[in-house]
């Protein structure tokens, strides 16, 4: 293993027309670490994870990125198969949205075994095996795996969403609001489980989230964006516990406090 | 001045037809891919074979002998106005026998017969594309075949499977050709899939309202799709033809009577008669 980062962003900057949706943003994020990028909706949060992940070009600024052969390479010349590839074995997206995520109209077990598919396996035996294999780790039932994923609840979709992304364990997963609109409880459980991912595979990963608990919670080290700037960073409980930003102080001001 | 309409030869005017031909060899030169054409309004509506019509005006000639068939038949209500339509407009001899024909155009059957190097199979396709019901948007299917992304082609089989049991897509079975591109052989029954593999005759695809077009050369490989676990069978039939009693052959199911009668007969008319050694009369019996 080496100490070089996994993923590198230099003076990542976008603009939409005149209107800056993030600007000179540099981060570092190493194997095994998990990054939140925090702050108000607007605060260009999801422009950045979409400039990371490359899903949106960036008016300037660049990412590069640490493939499994151990070598950097930018993201934003690299070809379009590359980067497909990527994206369907060494990264994974959740989405706010599990029907973002998820093909809606594919059971279960399709959605899980896609990815294998796409990556070449070819016996139906053992994508199905897999399937049920990573359908128990998110807590699914063996016997949901012939379902229509329209026939799960929001947490479900949400723990199929992250099954379907893991099954090809990537290396580094990009989250956006990977609890957003689920109930506290439902919430509870999905962190545990991210949490037990992370740590059991070593995982790093990217987590936008307007929720300070879900950050405190996740991530080792934090970034507070307000108008598409990195106003503070640093390691998670530091920055909660003693924000030197007055915007941050306000943000963890905001919490209501038990 | 006669009033009567004057048509050029097969209908479609020369520019029309070297544009189309221009697609053609576009087609054969990069097989299962799908070239876009300009496709025109053609006398009959979509979905009877426009595409199909195209390619056939376009790569006929004087000396051509054209047999047209609609799920292996040669007397249905589509093979014959489209025949009529080529006696009308070109004047070239038709058949039904499938050895003697030069241009073959169908609607989902590959004859029973096998093709020879002097013959081209023209087939009408209403939807070219395979992933189109798994993947709705047009710019990202493109994006696929480009970079070879057919995953999304084995869920479609694997959903078949975990509901099924087996893969329970019976027409219109996907293939891959030449270890490249897959492709959707339009709605042949998947028994004939295999003898779209190393064909000796040159088969091409049009489909008229997407205004796609797609070839296969002669002797290019095409294997179906499947799974380790769960290989390519092709359709089986327990009896043989009910007419004609021949066995390895495509069957039709005929309602005979409202007593729960049936039979199950050649669907490829001309092959069924050969051996029975009638005159081809285009009799359904």
């Amino acid at each position: 293993m080496t100490d070089a980062p996994l993923i590198q962003a230099n003076g990542l900057t976008r603009y939409y027309g005149a209107h800056i949706g993030c600007l000179d943003v540099d981060l570092e994020v190493h194997e095994g670490e998990v990054l939140a990028i925090v702050g108000e909706s607007g605060s260009g949060k999801s422009t950045l994870l979409s400039l990371l992940s490359t899903q949106l070009p960036p008016t300037r600024g660049e990412v590069s990125y640490r493939t499994r052969d151990g070598v950097s390479r930018d993201l934003l010349s690299l070809p379009e198969a590359e980067r497909r590839f990527l994206f369907r074995t060494d990264w994974g997206f959740v989405h706010q949205d599990a029907r973002a995520g998820l093909r809606m109209g594919v059971s279960a077990g399709g959605n899980v075994g896609e990815r294998l598919m796409a990556v070449g396996w070819r016996h139906y035996g053992r994508i199905r095996d897999e399937a049920t294999d990573w359908l128990a780790r998110v807590e699914i039932k063996a016997e949901r795996i012939d379902d229509s994923p329209k026939t799960f609840s929001g947490g479900m979709r949400q723990r199929l969403q992250i099954a379907k992304n893991m099954v090809t364990r990537p290396r580094l997963v990009f989250m956006d609001e990977p609890t957003g609109g689920l109930d506290v409880s439902v919430q509870a459980r999905l962190l545990d489980l991210i949490r037990g991912l992370v740590s059991d595979y070593g995982l790093a990963a990217i987590v936008v989230t307007h929720d300070l608990a879900v950050a405190r919670l996740l991530s080792h080290r934090i970034m507070v964006m307000r108008n598409g700037r990195v106003i503070e960073t640093g390691l998670t409980d530091q920055v909660l516990d003693d924000p030197q930003e007055a915007y941050t102080q306000l943000l963890v001001s905001s919490i209501l406090q038990s | 001045m006669s009033s009567a309409p004057v048509y050029n030869f097969a209908y479609l005017d020369e520019q029309t037809k070297r544009m189309i031909r221009r697609a053609i060899l576009k087609a054969i030169a990069v097989p299962g891919y799908q070239v876009p054409f300009a496709s025109r309004e053609m006398p009959m509506p979509y979905g009877w074979g426009t595409g199909g019509v195209q390619l056939t005006a376009s790569i006929l000639g004087a000396g051509d002998v054209l047999k047209v068939i609609d799920q292996g038949a040669d007397d249905t209500t589509n093979a014959v106005s489209i025949r009529k339509f080529f006696e009308k407009t070109a004047g070239v001899e038709t058949t039904s026998l499938t050895g003697d024909a030069t241009i073959i155009q169908t609607r989902h059957r590959i004859p029973e017969e096998p093709l020879t190097a002097d013959q081209i199979l023209v087939y009408q396709v209403p939807i070219p594309e395979p992933l189109r019901f798994l993947e709705p948007r047009e710019t990202e299917t493109r994006q696929m075949h480009a970079l070879q992304d057919y995953g999304l082609m084995h869920v479609k089989l694997y959903e078949d499977i975990s509901r099924h049991g087996h893969i329970a897509t019976t027409y219109a079975y996907p293939v891959k050709v030449e270890a490249r591109y897959v492709m959707d052989p339009s709605p042949i029954p998947k028994f004939d899939n295999p003898k779209m593999d190393m064909c000796s005759a040159l088969q091409l695809f049009g489909a008229g309202r997407e205004q796609r077009i797609y070839a296969l050369p002669p002797y290019t490989q095409v294997t179906s799709l499947d799974f380790e676990d769960h290989p390519f069978e092709r359709t089986k039939f327990e009896k043989p033809c009910g007419l004609c009693g021949a066995t390895g052959v495509y069957l039709d199911e005929i309602v005979t009577d409202d007593q729960g009668g049936r039979l199950f007969v050649c669907s490829d008319t001309d092959y069924c008669e050969g051996r029975r050694g009638h005159e081809t009369d285009g009799g359904v019996l």
